[in-house]
């Protein structure tokens, strides 16, 4: 590709969005630019340091120079090298599936490669129930007999199974929601390929690795193959640095992000994500960033693996692994750049997760709940934030408050793992304290609505703060609902004052 | 605006989501049958369509008529090269909650009595202040409009299969966006279920639900019968291949990368 192309695509993409500027909430940032070996950089912050041009002799070693994702499907299609735009076969290390893709998947894999068809590897495919589990929906509870009873026939190896939906923890194997399971699982891992039949799959790329979410089609031939036809993406790349301001937390900058380059803005896209704040954020919290490139259209999220990467992972798995990272001279389709102890907390508005505002200017908003959980606010590190706030108020909850933990392990942390600065108390009695519910059954709950009988779905047409990841109309139950994004700081004091709430009024 | 801005941006870069852009085209085939060059082969010949809708039977009592059918001599399929219908218009970023509800995806795509049903439901979760007229009248199973006409981003959200599944069961044969997003692209070409078109302008603000609406494939043309107007279309790029084929499955077998199976249906 032409590096011109790239540059003219971007330079576009720059003035277009100058021109919406106005349309931006006043978090807007003056938009700086700057020319780097013909390619357009973006600086999107506050006071950004100027960046000076890189000399080609510090940048020309490197032959073929690629980025992160381009070289995790360059290894993954056996190929020295992968340019953005080409279409490549992966072989592809990790296929997850739940109970709402699954049973179609199995279906189409069975259509096509025949009833005894065997799947390309028993080791290689992860199955979690996860989606409509606490329901007494017939259908519901028959798609995961479909993939109980398929895992036995192929004798899957990593099948989250949940019999006895009276009470989850007599079921060992049952974890929870898919992405937040996979992790802590030890499933994902540096430089490898994972695909799962849910858009949140991208969760992953937070290992440094390319994870991506397919249809039940695409994923009935991974089922099969082991492979899968790829395009190979560009890459945006996200450089923030800065100290992480106290009140805010990754869906703060997730969402600061998509309300700066849209729903549409990643669409087919990478999002690489880099810089000192990244590298000081935990894995929980760099989950949380890649699990809503989704919303900003993104095809996968990457964040380097480092050593906090390695930590996490240590005891998880006993597979190799190979990190890869981008090179320097790699090329970027564009690149941004934030400022983030200049950053505020933000919130996505009804009905659109890039309407962001700031969550101070909707302190006038009246809210009728507030819901904790899904696989991007639902980890013990989401709950740990909220328990943080309500321990600063010493208040109650002034509307229902709902938790739902992602996984399993995540329930036995709200109830074992004491609050820093709590004087001993776990999340569970800090939550007891503040008047929310209590922590229900661990699964995705009411983030996707689900069946009528979902705990928490909103039936009638409420409006709810929400760490979830979508609010588009009629997400989480009733389509007149309305939903805002927020982080689990800003959800805890909303519940706190029943309006929007900025968590400084908290935290500090 | 701002997501309009973006949108084109991406455009510049990727004409379709999930397969190589024309941009990207090279007249490498000559050389070699290898598929990963096949998906690099011009497209602008005949498209053919040998979507299920048409492979099945022609007693289709689907309101669509292809206008020009032509037999594939080597296989059975039909291929269709125009599309003929009534079309219903959706703005930007039709999310695919609104395609098809999360509360209707216990319906198995692959089982032919609940595809028909998930079909029943689609575009159900439309705000009806916006979209006054429905798609599909109660007691119905399939749709009036075969034709959806949509802006920026349709379908993004999920990953749900359903959602292009949902408009095929509901009878609905093109999609023409003005963007797609990326996995509902993929979804439609994978499972040939929609032919998933781009528009050059905004056609959703040029027609109206119920207009009547023919697209010449052949010569990337929407022709609106009510207006009287014709729009160009975008050529289908790369992904021409695997559509031409009838999805990933049928793709991958023409070009040798899976077997032919004899139980399968393709
Ligand atoms: S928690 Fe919500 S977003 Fe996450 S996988 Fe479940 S339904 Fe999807």
């Amino acid at each position: 590709m032409a590096s011109s192309a790239i540059a003219s695509s971007s330079t576009s993409f720059i003035k277009k969005n100058e021109i919406g500027l106005s349309s931006f909430t006043p978090t807007s940032f003056p938009i700086q630019r700057c020319k780097r070996r013909a390619l357009s950089k973006k600086v999107v912050s506050v006071m950004a340091p100027p960046q000076s041009d890189r000399r080609p002799s510090t940048t020309g070693s490197v032959k073929n120079a690629m980025t992160m994702t381009e070289k995790i499907m360059a290894r993954a299609s056996e190929r020295s090298q992968v340019v953005p735009g080409e279409n490549v076969w992966v072989n592809v290390d990790v296929l997850m599936t739940h109970d709402v893709c699954g049973p179609g998947t199995i279906g189409i894999f069975k259509k096509e490669f025949g009833e005894n068809a065997k799947v390309w590897d028993r080791e290689k495919i992860v199955i979690i129930p996860d989606h409509y589990i606490f329901t007494s929906d017939e259908r519901a509870n028959r798609n995961v007999d479909i993939l109980r009873d398929f895992c036995g026939e192929q004798n899957i190896k990593y099948f989250y199974d949940i019999k006895d939906l009276g009470n989850f923890r007599a079921n060992p194997d049952y974890k929870g929601v898919c992405h937040v399971a996979l992790a802590q699982e030890g499933h994902c891992r540096p430089g490898e390929v994972l695909l799962g039949t849910d858009s949140h799959t991208c969760n992953a790329g937070a290992f440094g690795q390319f994870a991506t979410g397919i249809g039940n089609t695409d994923a009935g031939f991974v089922m099969g193959t082991g492979k899968s036809l790829l395009k190979v993406p560009p890459t945006l790349r996200f450089v923030m640095d800065g100290e992480m301001p106290s009140y805010l937390l990754a869906k703060d900058l997730i969402l600061q992000i998509i309300g700066e380059i849209t729903v549409a803005g990643a669409t087919y896209k990478s999002m690489e994500f880099v810089g000192s704040t990244v590298e000081s954020l935990t894995m929980e919290e760099r989950m949380t960033l890649c699990n809503m490139v989704v919303e900003a259209g993104g095809k996968n999220g990457v964040v380097p693996a480092d050593s906090t990467t390695y930590k996490y992972l240590e005891g998880k798995t006993s597979v190799e692994f190979e990190p890869v990272y981008s090179d320097d001279s790699a090329r970027f389709l564009a690149e941004y750049r934030f400022d983030v102890s200049k950053l505020e907390p933000v919130v996505a508005k009804p009905h659109s997760p890039d309407n962001r505002a700031l969550a101070r200017e909707c302190k006038d908003v009246k809210i009728d709940r507030v819901y904790i959980g899904s696989c991007t606010g639902g980890k013990t590190e989401d709950f740990l934030a909220a328990a943080k706030v309500f321990l600063a108020s010493g208040k109650k909850v002034k509307v229902p408050t709902f938790l739902v933990p992602a996984t399993q392990k995540v329930w036995m942390d709200l109830y074992g793992m004491e609050v820093p600065g709590s004087g001993g108390k776990t999340c569970s009695q800090i939550f007891e304290e503040a008047g929310c519910d209590t922590p229900a059954s661990p699964s995705c709950g009411a983030c996707l609505g689900g069946p009528r009988d979902t705990y928490a779905r909103m039936n009638e047409p409420k409006v709810c703060v929400s760490t979830t990841n979508r609010n588009f109309p009629g997400r989480m139950g009733h389509k007149e609902g309305q939903i805002y994004l927020a982080s689990p700081y800003t959800a805890a004091a909303s519940a706190l004052t029943g309006f929007v709430t900025d968590p400084r009024e908290f935290l500090q | 605006m701002a997501a309009m801005a973006a949108a084109s941006a991406s455009v510049s870069v990727s004409n379709n989501p999930s397969f190589p852009s024309s941009q990207k085209r090279s007249p490498l085939l000559s050389s070699s049958q290898s598929f990963i060059r096949n998906l690099r082969m011009p497209t602008t010949h005949l498209i053919k369509s040998p979507l299920k809708h048409f492979s099945l039977s022609s007693s289709s009592t689907s309101p669509l008529i292809p206008l020009c059918a032509t037999t594939d001599t080597t296989t059975t399929t039909t291929a269709a090269t125009a599309f003929h219908g009534v079309c219903y218009v959706l703005g930007d970023n039709i999310d695919t909650d609104q395609i098809i509800p999360a509360e209707y995806l216990t319906l198995v795509p692959s089982k032919p009595d609940e595809y028909r049903k998930l079909g029943s439901f689609a575009l159900i979760g439309l705000p009806s202040e916006i979209y006054p007229t429905k798609f599909i009248d109660s007691g119905e199973l399939t749709s009036k409009f075969s034709i959806i006409i949509a802006g920026d981003n349709f379908g993004c959200g999920s990953s749900r299969e359903h959602a292009p599944v949902a408009l095929g069961a509901a009878g609905v044969k093109a999609v023409v966006a003005e963007s797609y997003a990326r996995i509902f692209f993929r979804n439609s070409v994978a499972t040939g279920e929609v032919y998933p078109l781009e528009s050059e302008g905004r056609l959703c603000e040029e027609c109206s639900t119920g207009d009547v609406i023919t697209i010449e494939l052949a010569d990337n043309l929407l022709i609106n019968h009510t207006t009287g107007k014709e729009y160009k279309l975008k050529p289908i790029g790369d992904a021409g291949p695997v559509i031409e084929a009838g999805g990933i499955f049928a793709y991958a077998r023409k070009t040798g990368m899976i077997p032919t199976l004899a139980s399968s249906s393709a």
